[in-house]
């Protein structure tokens, strides 16, 4: 016994070990302050267009002057949402063990997202209207372009892991490489649902 | 609270969730009018709500079961935290391992501050623990039992089934201060454990004011 007592003793001068059942792991806790910071950053975004909205208590919204290319956006929100779906894929497949699926996924999930982006880049550019004009465009241009940051972003890390599954990479145990840019894809097409909700709908 | 973006397949199945969500609101201003929407929009996020919070409350309940070892082998697990150094604590352990091969394991959690423990800040509180259990297991030895230490998570339901997985006790011993100084009565730990373990669970109640008293008035001269 004494010598348990003297175990603990000899150990008080180290750092205590890790406590491995720790409630909140690392990756876990990371994830949390994430998507916590980002929704800060959208939930600002979000707080100054109500409050425009509210504020200037237009009998009608978007106030006269601005048209909403409401069907372009909606085209587009459902290439998103399919990216979506392709994203899962390609992570369900290489679970499988299927490398073609994988790559088939990624690349069109890469295409999907990299088509919204050049449609929305032409959609600013037929708007009428440019971010000076009022605090309508401003609070339009930045959340549709604040999201449109997070689709280059979500590109990136995308474009890497795809050729990385070119290059043999990934196995059915070892995929976190594409867990990840999948989790941060699907974190960026639910932003793009929300905008597109209440900014071109509601 | 669940984390919708614990997994690739659970943020997928929050864009699919979402999609349906937006589509009835949405739905109901274009065929109703604005007073609908906002109706739909409070209900599907009040139902969303209860199925976040029902996601904890769903989790399911890890339970050991007692180990199968020699009769005369006994495993006691002790969790105790200020309370681990109790003359009351003592005497049950002693109780329960009386005429057996015993092995006692003492697990103190590293009580931390909520904030702390979100930050990840845990070495003061796992180093409080340490010296609490060094203390404790010196006056175990000094009343002749044989007990290992470790110190557990800072959540004392948790450290409870860290230690049945390794440990596998017959027995679990939950040592706590009197009704109304206790935090842990006060949050049903001894409750829970029972509801969730099915492991035979003791509770000692270690009154320290009135043991150190006690010793006080024994020491003083007659």
């Amino acid at each position: 016994m004494a010598a348990h007592a003297a175990d603990l003793h000899a150990h008080e001068a180290h750092p205590p070990v890790a406590n491995q059942s720790s409630r909140v792991s690392a990756p876990m806790l990371g994830m949390f302050l994430f998507i916590g910071s980002e929704v800060m950053l959208f939930g600002s975004f979000f707080t100054i267009y109500f409050f425009d909205r509210v504020v200037n208590n237009a009998p009608e919204w978007p106030p006269e002057g601005f048209h909403r290319p409401v069907f372009v956006a909606g085209l587009n929100t459902a290439i998103l949402v399919t990216s979506s779906f392709t994203m899962h894929w390609a992570l369900q497949a290489i679970k499988r063990g299927s490398r073609a699926g994988l790559q088939a996924g990624l690349v069109l999930t890469l295409a999907m997202g990299t088509t919204f982006l050049v449609t929305q880049m032409f959609e600013y550019a037929r708007l009428g209207f440019a971010p000076r004009d009022g605090a309508f465009a401003s609070t339009f241009y930045g959340l549709t372009g604040l999201h449109g940051a997070h689709v280059f972003v979500g590109l990136s890390l995308l474009a890497v892991a795809t050729v990385r599954s070119f290059r043999g990479h990934y196995s059915p145990e070892h995929h976190h490489g594409v867990e990840i840019p999948g989790i941060y894809w699907h974190f960026v097409d639910v932003m793009w649902i929300v905008v597109y909700a209440t900014v071109y709908l509601l | 609270m669940q984390n919708p973006f614990r997994s690739e397949a659970e943020a997928y199945r929050l864009v699919l969730l979402l999609v349906g969500y937006f589509a009835l609101i949405v739905a109901a201003k274009v065929t109703v009018g604005t007073g609908a929407a906002l109706v739909v929009f409070a209900l599907l996020t009040v139902a969303g709500g209860v199925w976040l919070a029902r996601g904890k409350s769903e989790r399911p309940a890890p339970s050991a079961s007692a180990r199968r070892g020699p009769e005369t082998q006994r495993r006691v697990l002790v969790i105790a935290n200020e309370t681990v150094g109790g003359e009351k604590l003592r005497a049950c352990i002693r109780e329960k391992t009386e005429g057996y091969d015993e092995e006692v394991l003492v697990v103190v959690p590293a009580l931390n501050s909520p904030l702390r423990h979100w930050a990840s800040e845990e070495d003061r509180a796992r180093a409080a623990a340490q010296e609490r259990l060094a203390r404790s297991l010196e006056g175990l030895a000094a009343v002749g039992i044989e007990a290992r230490g470790a110190v557990g998570d800072g959540e004392p339901l948790q450290a409870i089934e860290d230690a049945l997985r390794t440990f596998g006790p017959d027995e679990v011993v939950i040592s706590t201060h009197p009704e109304g100084r206790s935090n842990w009565l006060e949050k049903g730990v001894v409750d829970a454990a029972r509801a969730r373990f099915s492991v035979p669970i003791t509770h000692v109640v270690v009154d320290l004011a009135a043991e150190r008293e006690q010793d006080t008035s024994s020491q003083r001269p007659a």
